[in-house]
C-alpha cells in the first residue's frame, strides 16, 4: 500500500484520546469534541532499494558541477565534512547515511591516488563527538583509517589557528570557516537534511565556522524575522546563510555538496515503539498492550534509567534522496525531497497550539534535556514546523507536554547552568539576554576550555537556543507546560499545568471560553503548511 | 455487602488504550491486505532451520507415507544424465491429486530435489496463515497466482529460480476434475524462456486412484512416474505456444507410460498421441472413456489356470 499522506482530523465524540509525547514517557489527553483538530504526519515514504547504487549514481552524475572523479587529481588536498551528532534525530540505524557517503567519496579518492585527506565533524559551536560517536556516523572502517592519524576529527571553532575569516557579506556580516577546509583543492560536505532547514550553505557557511561569524544570524533579530526558519523562502537565517555561501563561492574553497534526506521512519513498522508512528484508532490489541507495558515499566523506573533506554533508540531511517554537486542546485532538489515527506496542509490557524515534546532534540543527543533545551524544542522547533502562517494565531496559547526537571548534563551543558541560575532568574526577555549577558558567556575562557577540551557546548550555546524560540515567544500569549516542574517552568517564564482540563481552564484567560485547538502529532516529523 | 464490581465494566470505565480504540466517525480505515495468498512471505521456509525440518519431515513420515500408499515407480531418470547438475531446471507435470506433490518430493532426482520449490496455488494453499506456514514448510511452496496473470508471483519464482532453486510446477492450474488433463497454461514455459533454464515433463500415473479430487480418504495404489527429455526453449519463444509443447511432451510420457516407448514414439512423430485432455464430449462420455480400459480388466477374485 502507498504510503498515506499527512491529514488534518476533525475531533468528535468518536475519537480517541491522542497520544502526547512527554519526555521520556507519554501522555494520552482527550481534546475537546467540535474546536479541536490533530494534524497527523505522513507515513514513511519508501527507501531507495539500493542506497550506495543510488549514491555512487549522485557522484557520478552530479548537478550542476562536475563528476566528483574528475574534480580529485593526484596530490590535491581534500577535506570531507560532515553534519554532527544533532543529526539525524533520534540517531538512525547503523549503516549511518554518512558512513555509506563518505566511504563511496574515499574510494573515489583512492582509486584517483589523492592521499591528503582529513575528515572534520562540522559541530560549529556543538560539542565535540565522542570516539563511539563518530565511529556510529562515518563506520569503524573510515574511522580506524582516518583517526588514530589525527586526520579524522571535530570541528574547533576556537582554535585561533584553525579558522579564516573568507570575508564579509554585503550586510557586513562576517564569513569564517575552519582553514583546512577553507585551503583545500576540494571541500566535499556531507549532509543529512532531516528538516527544511538544514543543507545548502548552511552546512558549510554554519557548520564549520565559529562564533565570529554565527552572531550575525544566530541572534533574536533574525530569529524574529524568520517565520518560520523552516519556511526557505520566509526566513531571514536562511538569507544569511545564503549571503555567506556568495563569499564562500567567491573566495572559499570549491565544494562538492552531497545532500541526503531520509524518509520519517522513526519508530519503525514494527517493534516495540511502532505504535508511536501509527494513529491511534489504527493500534492493534498488540500495540495497546505494549504501549500499556511501557507506561507501566516507566513509571517504575528512575530518571535515568528511562533515559539511557530511550537514548538508545535508533531509528530505522531509509535513504529518500541523494543528490550531490553544486550546493544551491542540490538544495533545491534535496528541500523539495524534504517537503515531499512532510508538508501537511492545513486551513487556518487555531487558538491553541497543543504538541508532546520528546526526549530527544538536537542538542541533547546521548545527553540531558535540560530546561532550556526544552523550550528550544517547543518554542523553536515545533512552533516553526510551518510554512506561510504559524499553526497559532497571534497572541494564542501554546501548550506543550513535558516533564521539565530541573536536571543538566554537567559536562555537555555547563554554561546552561549558570544560563538558568543566573540568567534566567533575571529575565526571560531574549533581547535584553542578548544585550546583557551573551558576550560574557561567549568569551568566557573556561567556557571555551571546556568546548575546546571536554566535551561541552560552547559558551554561547544556550543564548541561541533562547532566541531560537524568540520568534514564538514574542507571538504567543501564553505559554503552559503540562505535566511540567512548577518551579523550573516558572524559571522559563511559563505557566505549569497538571492536567490538559487545568492547562485549557488557564488558557481560556487569553483565548476565551470556546477556543480551537489544534494538536501537532509529532513525531514523526511533520511540517505543517498553512493556509 | 457491597456487590462485586465487574472487570469488564472496570477496564472499559478506563477507555482507550485499554480497550480497543473507537474509529472517528470522520475516516475511514485503511484496507489491509492480509499478508496471505499471493502476498504471504515464504523465504523463512528456505532457511537452514526450515530445510532441516523439512528434510528431516520428508525423509520419514512422507517417505513413509509414499512407500505405503504409492510404491512408485520411476522410469526416465536417465534422460537427465546430460543436464549440468547445478543447473536449476523446472519439472512440469499432469496433475490428478494431492498425493502428487508429495511422491515428486520424495523421487524426482537428485540433486535437484535437494533444491526444489513448489509452485502452489495461492488461494488454495495460501489462504490463511496457519495453512500457508504448513505449505511453505512442509512442501516448500511459494503461492501462485492462477486465477490471473500477476508479476510479482512470477517475479518471485524467477528470483528463486536465478538463486539455483528447481521448480516443480502443476501448469494444468489444478487437480483434475474428471480424470482427464486440462490445458497447460503458459506460466512455467514462461519462466523457463525468462529464466533461461531446462524444463523437464513429467507424467504421473496412478496417483487419481489415491486421492481424486472430491476424496477425502486416500486409497492405496500402484504408481508411475515418467520423466521426460529435457526441452532447452529460446528466449523468445510464445508461452502459449511453449506450453502447447509441453503439454505434448507429457501426453508422450503418458503414452509410453500405458504403452510402450517405441510405440509412444511412432504416434508422437505421427501426431497421433492421445491427448491428454481427452475426447471433447459430455460428461458422462468422458468418464465412461476414462474408465473404459478399468471396465475391461476383470474385476474379482481369479484363480490361475492350474
Amino acid at each position: 500500500m502507498a504510503p498515506r499522506p499527512g491529514f488534518v482530523l476533525e475531533v468528535d465524540g468518536s475519537t480517541p484520546p491522542v497520544l502526547f509525547h512527554h519526555g521520556e514517557g507519554f501522555r494520552m489527553e482527550r481534546l475537546p469534541a467540535g474546536r479541536s483538530r490533530i494534524i497527523y504526519p505522513s507515513e514513511p515514504l519508501p527507501g531507495l532499494p539500493d542506497p550506495d547504487g543510488a549514491i555512487r549514481a549522485a557522484l557520478e552524475n552530479p548537478i550542476d558541477a562536475d563528476p566528483l572523479r574528475a574534480q580529485m587529481f593526484p596530490g590535491m588536498k581534500l577535506t570531507i565534512a560532515f553534519d554532527d551528532l544533532s543529526l539525524p534525530l533520534p540517531p538512525m540505524r547503523r549503516p549511518d547515511i554518512r558512513q555509506r557517503v563518505i566511504e563511496a567519496v574515499l574510494d573515489i579518492a583512492a582509486e584517483v591516488g589523492v592521499d591528503d585527506v582529513e575528515i572534520i565533524a562540522a559541530l560549529a559551536l556543538h560539542r565535540r563527538m565522542t570516539e563511539d560517536e563518530l565511529r556510529h556516523a562515518v563506520g569503524d572502517r573510515v574511522y580506524d583509517a582516518f583517526a588514530p592519524s589525527g586526520r579524522l576529527y571535530n570541528h574547533d571553532a576556537e582554535d585561533p589557528d584553525g579558522m579564516v575569516i573568507l570575508g564579509r557579506t554585503g550586510e557586513k556580516e562576517h564569513v569564517q570557516m575552519n582553514r583546512r577546509a577553507a585551503e583545500s583543492d576540494l571541500l566535499v560536505y556531507v549532509n543529512i537534511n532531516l528538516v527544511a532547514m538544514d543543507g545548502g550553505w548552511k552546512s558549510t557557511a554554519t557548520g564549520l565556522s565559529g562564533y565570529t561569524a554565527l552572531r550575525h544570524h544566530h541572534n533574536v533579530d533574525t530569529m524574529r524575522r524568520s517565520k518560520s526558519f523552516m519556511d526557505q523562502d520566509a526566513s531571514a537565517l536562511h538569507k544569511s546563510n545564503w549571503r555567506m555561501g556568495d563569499v564562500i563561492k567567491a573566495s572559499g574553497p570549491k565544494i562538492f555538496q552531497i545532500e541526503t534526506t531520509v524518509n520519517n521512519n522513526t519508530f519503525g513498522a514494527s517493534g516495540p515503539l511502532s505504535m508511536l508512528q501509527k494513529r491511534e484508532w489504527e493500534w492493534s490489541g498488540r500495540d495497546r498492550a505494549t504501549f500499556l507495558g511501557m507506561q507501566a515499566g516507566l513509571r517504575r523506573l528512575p530518571a535515568g534509567t528511562k533515559r539511557k533506554i530511550f537514548q538508545s533508540w535508533r531509528s530505522p531511517y531509509e535513504l529518500t534522496s541523494v543528490q550531490a554537486g553544486e550546493v544551491e542546485a542540490v538544495h533545491r532538489v534535496t528541500t523539495e525531497h524534504v517537503y515531499r515527506q512532510q508538508l501537511v496542509p492545513v486551513e487556518g490557524q487555531t487558538d491553541i497550539l497543543t504538541m508532546g515534546l520528546t526526549y530527544i532534540c538536537p542538542y541533547n543527543v546521548n545527553s540531558i534535556m535540560n530546561p532550556i533545551l526544552v523550550m528550544c524544542l517547543g518554542l523553536g522547533y515545533f512552533f516553526n514546523l510551518y510554512r506561510g502562517r504559524p499553526l497559532v494565531r497571534e497572541g494564542g496559547v501554546l501548550i506543550m507536554s513535558h516533564p521539565t526537571r530541573r536536571e543538566f548534563h554537567p559536562v555537555h551543558h555547563p554554561s546552561y547552568i549558570d544560563f538558568f541560575e543566573q540568567v534566567l532568574a533575571e529575565t526571560t526577555d531574549p533581547i535584553e539576554i542578548e544585550q546583557r549577558y551573551e558576550k560574557s558567556f561567549a568569551e568566557d575562557e573556561w567556557y571555551r576550555h571546556l568546548y575546546r577540551t571536554s566535551h561541552a557546548y560552547h559558551g554561547v550555546h544556550p543564548f541561541y537556543m533562547w532566541y531560537w524560540g524568540s520568534h514564538a515567544l514574542s507571538h504567543l500569549g501564553r505559554v503552559i507546560v503540562l505535566g511540567g516542574d512548577p518551579r523550573t517552568v516558572r524559571r522559563l517564564g511559563f505557566m505549569p499545568a497538571t492536567t490538559m482540563a487545568d492547562a485549557l481552564e488557564m488558557a481560556s484567560d487569553v483565548v476565551g471560553r470556546q477556543p480551537t485547538i489544534t494538536h501537532l502529532h509529532n513525531p514523526p516529523i511533520l511540517m505543517a503548511d498553512v493556509h | 455487602m457491597g456487590r462485586i464490581p465487574d472487570p469488564r465494566a472496570l477496564v472499559r470505565r478506563k477507555g482507550f488504550p485499554f480497550i480497543a480504540p473507537p474509529v472517528p466517525a470522520s475516516v475511514a480505515l485503511p484496507v489491509r491486505r492480509p499478508r496471505v495468498g499471493v502476498d504471504f512471505d515464504t523465504a523463512w521456509a528456505r532457511e537452514p532451520g526450515a530445510r532441516v525440518v523439512r528434510a528431516a519431515l520428508h525423509a520419514t513420515v512422507v517417505e513413509a507415507t509414499v512407500r505405503v500408499m504409492a510404491d512408485p515407480t520411476v522410469l526416465g531418470v536417465d534422460r537427465l544424465d546430460g543436464l549440468d547438475r547445478d543447473t536449476p531446471v523446472i519439472f512440469v507435470a499432469n496433475h490428478f491429486s494431492h498425493a502428487d506433490t508429495p511422491l515428486l518430493l520424495r523421487r524426482l532426482p537428485r540433486p535437484w530435489r535437494d533444491r526444489l520449490f513448489v509452485g502452489a496455488a495461492a488461494d488454495y494453499f495460501f489462504p490463511n496463515r496457519v495453512a500457508g506456514f504448513a505449505a511453505a514448510l512442509g512442501l516448500n511452496a511459494i503461492p501462485i497466482e492462477r486465477t490471473k496473470v500477476n508479476r510479482r508471483s512470477a517475479d518471485a519464482a524467477a528470483a528463486l529460480i536465478d538463486d539455483g532453486w528447481s521448480m516443480l510446477i502443476f501448469p494444468e492450474g489444478g487437480r483434475s476434475p474428471d480424470g482427464w488433463g486440462q490445458p497447460f497454461r503458459g506460466g512455467a514455459a514462461y519462466l523457463a524462456s525468462r529464466c533461461g533454464v531446462p524444463v523437464v515433463p513429467v507424467h504421473l500415473a496412478g496417483t487419481e486412484r489415491i486421492l481424486p479430487k472430491g476424496a477425502s480418504f486416500p486409497r492405496r495404489a500402484s504408481t508411475t512416474i515418467t520423466i521426460g527429455s529435457p526441452l532447452h526453449l529460446g528466449p523468445k519463444e510464445d508461452a502459449r505456444k511453449v506450453a502447447a509443447r509441453l503439454e505434448q511432451a507429457v501426453a508422450t510420457l503418458a503414452d509410453e507410460a500405458t504403452t510402450d516407448w517405441w510405440q509412444a514414439r511412432r504416434r508422437a512423430h505421427a501426431g497421433t498421441t492421445p491427448s491428454l485432455e481427452g475426447p471433447e464430449l459430455v460428461a458422462w462420455r468422458r468418464a465412461w472413456e476414462r474408465t473404459a480400459a478399468e471396465r475391461r480388466r476383470p474385476t474379482g477374485r481369479r484363480w490361475p489356470n492350474v
